[in-house]
């Protein structure tokens, strides 16, 4: 016994928790308290090492530790107390899970002897996260408990990254035990992700490559998630195979948007080349990408003509909706390593002038014109105006979901991966406030932007109390246009203008919120003052709510109409009432 | 055919659905069974009928055999699905494999007098069903076979007195010296 109580290893349930969280380099987490996860507070009050944020709801922590992880690609971490605490983080946890976000979610749960006897404050966490984790644990002997933490930090990290669960009870938090550090057993056999594609496959792809006529890059979230080496190949892949490159929504700055080859984001509010080049290329290659349906449009007609390339550490990506010709099982950053390396020992650039010719041709359709007005602003407006105020800063984006989001993947030009943080598989309203705190919690010197919409803002605005009691300088950009607008939009298109229920009849005065918050207001009304409205929202070293108001009724175009295909796009000039008629199957009559 | 006012596109689907047995060898701990079921409610695939236990104590290893129906590219989704899941160590398509064997155990209760009683007896006889328990007016039949064997003989045991049937679902293993 004696023995024992000097071991440095022995320690509590909740004692090993902090320990795990400082062996895995954890330096922030974000967290709610509550009565199932006091002693793991009590550890967390005794220690300097791990700073925790408190967040107003759970939902915060959960989307702040995404913004941290995605903005440093590192884990983010998340502690909440059992019942409510772990179901308000079910949707950051299956946010997570569509985006491939590693996030470790540590809940506490009532005592072990207890479970499953409708306690106060118990849910069946494990069961409820199950379907929106990677993978999940509950712990019910504190012996278990570090093996298991490891193991969740691996999991969550390593092969296609995504969020973990794990439930500990309130009695294995305060019981006592062994801890040891990370160690490679720690691991479940049978989960060994694979990182290297396989050297056959590999040759056709470069043979396929190399006799490209019409050729085109698409990427997306698993080159920025396999880290800055993808990067830097996938860019070095451009330069030397001089291929024209698009990108999903999750893949923005992987390639720079100042790049001669760079075509835009492609899909349903895709530019009209990045689309066309999709539809009419003879080869595709698709890295770190899953041909979600929002890229595809309708999937009998995706690219008809071309033979595809696909390169995901997913098996189950491969041939999920799109047939593809050569499968590539592995890690982006590796696979494309050895793409370079043989094609540049046995293939030369092909040569695909005439090609580039038909891109320039699309190109000049100009895809994202819009009219600019001295009256009102336009909400593109905005994104170009933010965009230009911030260009060459040190600037981190994170978005909300809807019309402003789409303008700003449209409008705002990334250059480097990991500034972007967006909702993009599960689509969720209410993310980009908390997780513009969470990047500000990582980046504290860097300026942190959520471009936001008034309704979405409105899903987590008490994060505003975060930001402030933290210090986190965070600028809420708002394009308020007092609608729900991409929801508008689709009723104006779709459901014969019948607006149900997509007006928010009364908005918050957002400056007196601001002030209510104890942060700053500002707001907008003219495009004259626009400028000088974002200069001081830059400037101001404190959280910002910034009420951009906008044009009310623009729309987001161009947009791949449902069960239409790429080339089927319609283009601003053409969103007129009839045209906009015309090119919607079922067409309704637009008012 | 208009498509509806949709932000998805809705395609109708016409390709043959296929019925495939797997293998799936997975780490016996708490909610394996759960993770794997909830896959398959969750995506919308088919569980046609589902067999697990525990093989291998020592190194708590289960077997799980899976009969379900699908396209070919939803098979090859759910044997994708299957295998990305931490506990499953390995996942084979014992219908691709065309070498593999399944058994299915039913029990069968029939009840009935005269004629009918002795009818079932002969076919149980034929189907090399064994009697495990009887009473004067009734038997339980214990029948192993593939899964049409079982059905054909649950068939012809209805006008006979048919009360009620337990099933264990499919067992399936690779012919020849290898393991999965």
């Amino acid at each position: 016994m004696s023995d024992k109580s000097h071991d440095p290893n022995q320690m509590t349930g909740a004692a090993m928790i902090v320990r795990a969280l400082i062996d895995h380099g954890v330096t922030d987490i974000f967290g709610y308290p509550g009565g199932a996860v006091l002693p793991i507070y009590d550890e967390i009050f005794q220690q300097s090492e791990v700073q925790h944020i408190l967040v107003r709801h759970e939902q915060g922590a959960g989307h702040a530790a995404e913004g941290y992880a995605r903005s440093t690609g590192k884990p983010g971490v998340a502690l909440v107390t059992s019942g409510p605490g772990a179901t308000n983080m079910v949707t950051p946890l299956t946010d997570a899970l569509m985006d491939s976000i590693p996030l470790v979610c540590i809940s506490g749960q009532v005592p072990t002897h207890l479970i499953g006897n409708d306690a106060f404050q118990e849910c069946d966490t494990v069961g409820i996260t199950r379907p929106c984790t990677k993978h999940n644990w509950l712990v019910r002997d504190v012996n278990d408990l570090a093996k298991v933490l490891h193991e969740a930090f691996y999991v969550a990290t390593s092969g296609r990254p995504g969020p973990v669960l794990v439930d500990v009870p309130k009695d294995v938090q305060f019981a006592t035990g062994t801890y040891h550090p990370p160690r490679k057993s720690d691991v479940h056999r049978s989960y060994a992700p694979r990182l290297k594609g396989d050297a056959s496959q590999i040759r056709k792809a470069v043979s396929l490559l190399a006799s490209a006529k019409r050729p085109v890059i698409y990427s997306g979230g698993g080159v920025i998630n396999s880290g800055p080496e993808a990067t830097r190949l996938l860019r070095e892949l451009v330069e030397v195979t001089g291929f024209p490159i698009t990108s999903t929504l999750m893949g923005l700055g992987a390639y720079p948007a100042s790049g001669k080859n760079w075509l835009g984001m492609l899909g349903m509010h895709g530019t009209y080349e990045a689309n066309m080049t999709m539809h009419d290329c003879d080869v595709m290659l698709c890295v770190g990408a899953r041909f979600d349906d929002r890229i595809t449009g309708r999937v009998d007609a995706f690219s008809p003509g071309s033979k595809k390339i696909h390169i995901d550490i997913d098996p189950s990506s491969i041939n999920k909706n799109i047939r593809v010709d050569v499968p590539i099982i592995g890690d982006c950053g590796n696979v494309l390593g050895d793409i370079l390396q043989v094609f540049k020992a046995e293939a030369k650039k092909p040569d695909i002038k005439s090609w580039w010719q038909q891109i320039a041709q699309w190109r000049a359709r100009n895809s994202l014109y819009y009219k600019k007005s001295n009256d009102v602003i336009l909400p593109q407006h905005a994104i170009q105006s933010l965009f230009e105020a911030t260009r060459g800063k040190d600037t981190y984006i994170t978005t909300e979901v809807g019309q402003h989001q789409m303008w700003a993947a449209q409008f705002y030009g990334f250059e480097e991966p990991h500034r972007w943080m967006t909702s993009g598989g599960l689509g969720t309203m209410g993310y980009g406030l908390p997780a513009a705190v969470g990047v500000q919690v990582a980046h504290p010197d860097s300026l942190v932007i959520d471009i936001a919409g008034d309704a979405s803002v409105q899903m987590t605005m008490q994060e505003m109390s975060t930001a402030v009691q933290y210090e986190l300088p965070i600028k809420i950009f708002i394009l308020n246009n007092q609608y729900m607008g991409m929801v508008r939009q689709w009723q104006q298109l779709l459901h014969g203008n019948r607006l149900s229920h997509s007006y928010s009849e009364a908005l918050p005065d957002f400056v007196k919120l601001a002030d209510a918050y104890g942060c700053v207001g500002l707001q907008v009304h003219k495009p004259a003052d626009l400028d000088g409205a974002i200069h001081e929202m830059i400037s101001v070293k404190r959280p910002v709510l910034f009420d951009c108001r906008v044009a009310a009724l623009e729309n987001c175009f161009p947009m791949i109409p449902s069960g239409k295909a790429h080339n089927e796009m319609l283009l601003p000039e053409q969103a007129n009432d009839e045209a906009t008629a015309r090119a919607f199957a079922g067409g309704k009559a637009l008012v | 055919m208009n498509q509806p006012a949709s932000a998805y596109f809705i395609e109708e689907r016409h390709d043959p659905n296929e019925t495939h047995t797997l293998s799936v060898l997975v780490q016996n701990e708490p909610g394996v069974l759960a993770r794997v079921i909830g896959l398959f409610s969750g995506r919308g695939y088919n569980i046609e009928s589902l067999t697990v236990s525990e093989t291998e104590a020592q190194k708590h290893l289960s077997r799980i055999t899976i009969v379900t129906t699908g396209t070919p590219m939803v098979i090859e989704q759910i044997k994708h699905q299957l295998d990305r899941m931490i506990p499953v160590y390995r996942v084979v398509d014992m219908t691709l494999t065309k070498r593999s064997i399944e058994r299915e155990l039913a029990m069968v209760k029939v009840r009935g007098q005269g004629e009918h009683r002795v009818e079932a007896l002969r076919l149980a006889d034929a189907f090399r069903a064994r009697v495990i328990d009887a009473t004067t007016e009734s038997f339980v039949f214990e029948i192993t076979g593939n899964t049409d064997k079982i059905n054909q003989f649950i068939d012809l045991m209805r006008p006979l007195g048919l009360v009620e049937v337990s099933r264990t679902g499919v067992a399936a293993i690779g012919r020849g010296p290898e393991g999965m």
